[in-house]
């Protein structure tokens, strides 16, 4: 990686070489995951509202630090992304206010007491005044707030359409770069139509397989643990990451950069990617890979319907109580989509580190995994 | 209250809340007796979404984040500035960006309901995931709610899919490029989009039903590319389809929560 441009003093250029090495994506990502698990079980010192101020003025500094890069400064200044911004202020407030309350819940019920929710909830209010007074102030809140986004930032109009010229990078809206980031690691059939889709159904499946009848109508970690770290994971990591990914890492020709590396359109990375049909005939048996894709491919569907099949079995073993609770079918629901839901991660980790571009590949029927 | 308020709350008893007009519109006296309260929100169309009563911690701030509400707000602010804009847009290439153009130079307040409107779409998909996340992490989407969720997941669907059609609507770089790769996705639907896997099992020989002009991206957008066909199909999909279809959704949301109660701790 070529040296960030950075408009700060000398002494801050290793920083600046610090951040870009940090984005890479294997690091950044690795890096998230560790950060997510690790919020987890320390949240009870992170929700502290001093700790919590010092993270947002960590934070904060980092952005205005971030500033000084001619790069990022372009990116932020861009009246689109501005929802990015305000996707992580709002996503890190209610996250906050989620777990501050959950932990207080958490030790109330080690003490003994009923929620605080609960507590509350003894008390029957009239809804005229007690909630359309905080409904009609909030509104009035939020309709100053958007006329003033829309006095201040103007939207965009960019030149007429012209199906000709392509810009570079071509991008989706921003709250479909997660889906334009998993298309690096699979091909549309899966990033584009299987894995939307398989949110949209874990979703709806999500409360007809939750057996667990705790937490209704308050906020709580200890009694949710497995239903809150999993959909967290999924909306924060493989959601809301990606899409700061996909705005502020991808440059043309949708290469990797970082934060404050200058968008090269003539960056060049040597793209050896290598199938797996390839590292299984001709690295291991030493051979050349056979041209009937039934005969090359089957390494990738054994490995495949191992995963599907393996897995599960594995899981009804190792989370019995949890099988037996649900019964086959929603344990199968539920392992499938963590199952698909995991795939992710490992198809990027396996790309990051062998260069491994598809597991099965047959492209006469574009069907490629 | 002072002997000002006094005067003043007498003078509007008299000749306000008691006159015939007042009684004709609003069926309550003033809501400061429980009875009054009460027949406020339920002899209100608008009001009566909610019950005459909740439990104190349903009404909290930081229990609900208001989301719930503040997606059906945006929903009305979109609507209305949306109304606004349709009044100088025309849906077809000749026109889609100079209309545009006009609105932001020429129109009074054009370049502002512009803004509004897109600012708003933008804050309505995050208000919309923020309250998802907030249904989730109050475990309210549990039994007997869990219809109410499946609800709830399409009528998110439908969020983002309202601002992706109104994406293409400007008609200059940005949209359709956006519009170009988002839609590039479904030519590789399993079987109906012709470099999907399956669509070439689908036909005889050399005849194939599902090519680059008879699958779903060809249907979704009228043409093999972003053209007019796309920009009237996503203008009429934004502006007629999606909103009759949100709104009839969000008709059985907000039914559902009154009938299945709201979510409170047992």
């Amino acid at each position: 990686m070529s040296g960030p441009v950075g408009l700060g003093p000398d002494y801050m250029q290793p920083f600046f070489d610090f951040v870009n090495w940090v984005c890479k994506p294997q690091i950044l990502f690795s890096g998230s995951v560790v950060t997510f698990f690790g919020a987890l079980k320390f949240r009870k010192i992170l929700v502290k509202p001093p700790v919590t101020i010092g993270i947002v003025i960590a934070m904060l500094v980092f952005f205005f630090i971030s500033l000084l890069s001619p790069q990022f400064y372009n990116e932020a200044r861009k009246a689109d992304n501005a929802p990015i911004f305000i996707m992580i202020v709002l996503t890190g407030l209610v996250i906050w206010a989620a777990f501050y309350q959950a932990v207080n819940n958490d030790e109330r019920f080690r003490q003994g007491l009923r929620s605080d929710e609960h507590e509350a909830a003894e008390e029957k209010l009239h809804v005229w005044p007690y909630l359309i007074y905080i409904e009609a102030i909030v509104a009035a809140f939020v309709l100053a707030a958007i006329f003033a986004w829309s006095i201040g930032l103007e939207a965009p109009l960019e030149q007429f359409a012209n199906p000709a010229k392509s810009p570079n990078p071509a991008k989706a809206p921003w709250y479909f770069l997660g889906l334009q980031e998993m298309l690096v690691y699979y091909d549309p059939w899966i990033a584009g139509v299987l894995l939307p889709g398989m949110i949209i159904s874990g979703l709806i499946a999500l409360p007809y397989c939750d057996p667990n009848p705790k937490g209704v109508g308050y906020f709580t970690f200890e009694q949710r643990r497995f239903a809150i770290s999993v959909f967290l994971f999924g909306f924060l990591i493989l959601w809301v990451l990606l899409i700061f990914v996909g705005t502020f890492l991808r440059g043309p020709n949708w290469n990797f950069f970082g934060l404050y590396e200058p968008w090269n359109e003539h960056k060049l990375l040597s793209l050896n990617n290598v199938n797996l049909s390839e590292y299984f005939w001709t690295n291991l048996l030493g051979k050349a890979p056979p041209a009937e894709w039934w005969k090359r491919e089957w390494p990738g569907f054994a490995l495949i319907l191992g995963y599907f099949t393996v897995m599960p079995a594995l899981a009804t073993v190792a989370f019995k109580k949890f099988y037996q609770q649900l019964g086959f079918v929603r344990f199968s629901v539920v392992i499938m989509h963590l199952l698909v839901m995991l795939s992710l991660p490992i198809k990027m980790y396996l790309r990051w580190s062998i260069n491994l571009k598809y597991i099965v590949f047959i492209p006469d029927y574009f069907f490629n995994i | 209250m002072s002997a000002v308020g006094d005067q003043v709350r007498k003078i509007l008893d008299e000749s306000v809340y008691q006159s015939v007009i007042w009684k004709s519109v609003f069926r309550h006296g003033f809501p400061d007796t429980d009875r009054n309260r009460t027949l406020v929100v339920l002899s209100n169309l608008f009001l009566h979404l909610h019950p005459a009563k909740l439990k104190g911690h349903a009404v909290r701030m930081r229990y609900t984040w208001c989301m719930g509400g503040l997606s059906f707000f945006m929903f009305l602010i979109l609507t209305i500035s949306g109304v606004f804009l349709m009044f100088y847009y025309r849906p077809t290439p000749e026109y889609a960006y100079v209309d545009i153009v006009a609105l932001r130079e020429d129109v009074p307040l054009g370049m502002f309901m512009r803004n509004v409107h897109r600012w708003g779409a933008h804050a309505m998909v995050l208000i919309v995931w923020l309250h998802m996340l907030r249904v989730f992490m109050t475990g309210s989407y549990k039994a007997p709610r869990e219809f109410n969720w499946a609800v709830g997941v399409i009528l998110l669907k439908l969020t983002l899919l309202l601002s992706f059609t109104g994406y293409l609507l400007p008609w200059d770089q940005l949209a359709i490029w956006a519009i170009t790769v988002g839609t590039n996705m479904a030519r590789a639907t399993p079987f109906l989009g012709h470099e999907g896997p399956g669509a070439s099992l689908i036909g005889y020989d050399d005849f194939k039903v599902v090519h680059s002009k008879s699958d779903i991206r060809f249907a979704l957008l009228g043409g093999s590319i972003v053209g007019p066909s796309a920009l009237l199909r996503f203008y009429v999909l934004h502006c007629v389809f999606l909103p009759l279809v949100a709104g009839f959704l969000m008709a059985v949301h907000f039914w559902r929560i009154r009938k299945d109660g709201f979510s409170a701790p047992l």
